[in-house]
């Protein structure tokens, strides 16, 4: 018997108990839907965290001063004021993994620009920290190396700080005064979105390194850095970075076994990739209790099956008697399991983009719906109808054709 | 002439439990091409058992059992199948439509088996119900249809797969009486077209259209005799 007949007898089995048949099929569309609206939600969670790590930019490690004691007093983590601009530098231009170094200054302050005014963080950096931050300027230039080496004062803003002080008016030109010292606006940065805190990471004004240590920030020493923003050259080298600029600081500092060092580093990479990794099981956790109902679905269209053989015996005896063999009957009954199976994935594939669709519209989270999930929806559904069709086909391929003839 | 069907020693046990009940004890006989055989008996008397052992429904005990030259003992099932689809064709007592299903698709249910295309299998499904007098009626559900025409479209079934011997178990058992007439003389009128048909009944009128009547009472054969006259 040809395929194409097995699949119209299928239909016609599968037409004559519309509401039974949708009924059965339900549950698949159900666990179909949930695990593609699932899956659609926690990829979109992860697709932002790797957007987040693009925004800060890859390959990096922090250097931040460690603790100090001062009369038996110990200071927190970045109590001690020794990293340096030189200690940077040496980082560039010493360690063979590493592709830039910038030190960093960080301060706060009232920024004022005509009548407006607006508090932010004030960072000050060498050229190098742009690169590293891969943070583009939108309009206007980047902070050059004569800028550094003359302390002049310019200055970057962020999205946020612009449109506080200047609305939609281009600031590039003017000039703003940072803890009342005038700057001249050089450029606008490119706008970075929420970090996975949900902070606002578009409220700052960049200034360069020299000028920030000379002018607004006070310290025991000259050409202290708060801390050190590296990139290596290659995510490989991100380890052996670490360990290069680990020893370089420790020559560099002195420090021996006896002593404790006064600088931490962090790889920024790592802690970002462990909260992907979560959103990745999260996605995954969501999808495993969405398939539970799809198992559930599954024993639906069993049960249904069921009933169906013990309905039709007297069909199946007919079809046996007139020449029907075994594996025509099998194959009759697993067809249209899986066409049911099947149909309610299809229905399901659509419901569950629609639904995820609906909550990225409707409550802003993000979704991101994957041909890769929809083809494993599908064909997993099929998968359960071959599994749960399976014992009721084989039911009834197994009966008796006189004792099938003559059930009432 | 040549015997379509020959059976020798037919046995058939069933076995319940730790109890045997033998149904046929030794039964034997041949039948030759264009015969109209009655099988009658009262219920109990193997004379079903003996119809589904020539339908190749149950196979027997032991005894050798030979179809259009073909020997049916140690067949296995998915044979048995091929023999039914291609030598046989059923009759039903209870017609045994199948529900919500055209006539005519109904009758071509042994070519689907057959594997036939289905341009080829309407020609010969059409054939068919024009043989039994149901042009006409192809779309119609076994629901719209009459008892007799029920029937009708059933022996078409049975008649399309051009089959060595037609069995038909009580056919009229459902039918009142001008009816079965009716379906009597469709067999009749068939029959002298040259088709074997072998039928089971327990009423004498009906028996009585058959040019030939075998008679069981408990597992054995009492009487096999020609018929001349016809009712």
């Amino acid at each position: 018997m040809d395929f194409i007949q097995t699949l119209k007898i299928a239909l016609r089995a599968l037409r004559t108990n519309k509401m039974r048949s949708f009924l059965t099929m339900l549950g698949i569309i159900i666990g179909i839907a949930a695990v593609i609206a699932m899956m659609a939600v926690g990829s979109g969670a992860s697709y932002v965290i790797s957007q987040q790590i693009a925004s800060i930019g890859s390959n990096i490690i922090l250097v931040i001063p460690g603790s100090t004691t001062s009369g038996g007093l110990r200071t927190g983590s970045g109590g001690a004021q020794t990293l340096s601009s030189d200690d940077a530098r040496s980082i560039g231009t010493d360690c063979p993994s590493v592709a830039y170094a910038a030190g960093t200054v960080r301060a706060s302050g009232q920024i004022i620009s005509g009548n407006m005014n607006w508090s932010s963080v004030i960072m000050g950096g060498t050229p190098e920290l742009f690169e590293i931050r891969e943070w583009p300027v939108v309009s206007g230039r980047a902070i050059s190396q004569q800028d550094e080496d003359g302390a002049i004062k310019v200055c970057l803003l962020d999205q946020t700080v612009a449109e506080n002080l200047f609305g939609s008016a281009d600031p590039v030109g003017s000039i703003v005064r940072i803890k009342k010292i005038p700057f001249t606006v050089i450029g606008i940065l490119e706008r970075k979105g929420q970090s996975p805190q949900g902070q606002d990471q578009d409220d700052a004004v960049f200034v360069p390194l020299r000028t920030a240590q000379r002018n607004l920030v006070r310290s025991q020493r000259t050409g202290i850095v708060s801390a050190i923003i590296v990139k290596a050259k290659s995510e490989e080298l991100i380890d052996k970075a670490e360990k290069e600029i680990q020893m370089l600081l420790n020559q560099r500092h002195r420090i021996t076994a006896a002593k404790e060092p006064d600088f931490t580093t962090r790889n920024l990479s790592e802690i970002l990739a462990v909260a992907e990794q979560s959103a990745k099981a999260m996605s995954l956790l969501l999808g495993a209790v969405a398939s539970i109902s799809l198992i559930v679905g599954g024993i639906g269209i069993m049960n249904i099956m069921l009933v169906s053989v013990t309905e039709r015996t007297r069909e199946i005896g007919i079809r046996m008697a007139i020449g029907a063999k075994k594996n025509d009957i099998l194959l009759q009954f697993m067809t249209e399991a899986v066409l049911l199976t099947m149909l309610g994935g299809l229905i399901g594939i659509a419901l569950g983009a629609g639904g995820a669709t609906g909550v990225s519209r409707f409550l802003g989270w993000p979704t991101m719906i994957s041909i890769q999930s929809i083809t494993i929806a599908f064909l997993f559904s099929a998968a359960v109808g071959i599994f749960f069709g399976f014992y009721p086909a084989k039911k009834a391929a197994g009966l008796n054709p006189i004792d099938a003839l003559r059930y009432e | 002439m040549s015997s379509v069907i020959s059976l020798t020693d037919i046995r058939r046990v069933f076995i319940m439990g730790d109890q045997q009940f033998e149904a046929l004890k030794g039964v034997s006989f041949d039948i030759t091409t264009g015969e109209f055989v009655a099988i009658m008996g009262a219920s109990g008397s193997g004379k079903s058992t003996c119809m589904n052992v020539l339908g190749c429904l149950d196979p027997p005990t032991s005894g050798r059992y030979l179809l259009d030259g073909l020997d049916v003992g140690g067949m296995g099932t998915n044979e048995l199948a091929d023999i039914r689809n291609k030598k046989l064709g059923f009759v039903f007592q209870g017609f045994n439509l199948l529900a919500r299903t055209p006539a005519v698709e109904n009758v071509e249910l042994p070519l689907i088996y057959a594997g036939l295309g289905s341009r080829e299998r309407r020609r010969q499904a059409l054939i068919a119900m024009e043989q039994v007098g149901l042009a006409g009626k192809e779309n119609n559900h076994p629901s719209q249809l009459s008892g007799g025409q029920q029937q009708r479209v059933a022996i078409a079934r049975a008649l399309v797969n051009n089959p060595a011997v037609i069995l038909a178990d009580e056919p009229t058992g459902n039918l009142d009486s001008s009816t079965s007439e009716e379906i009597m003389n469709l067999f009749t009128a068939l029959n002298r077209q040259g088709i074997t048909i072998i039928m089971v009944t327990h009423e004498h009128d009906v028996a009585a259209f058959a040019g030939r009547q075998i008679t069981f009472r408990d597992g054995r054969i009492i009487s096999d005799s020609l018929t001349t006259a016809t009712v």
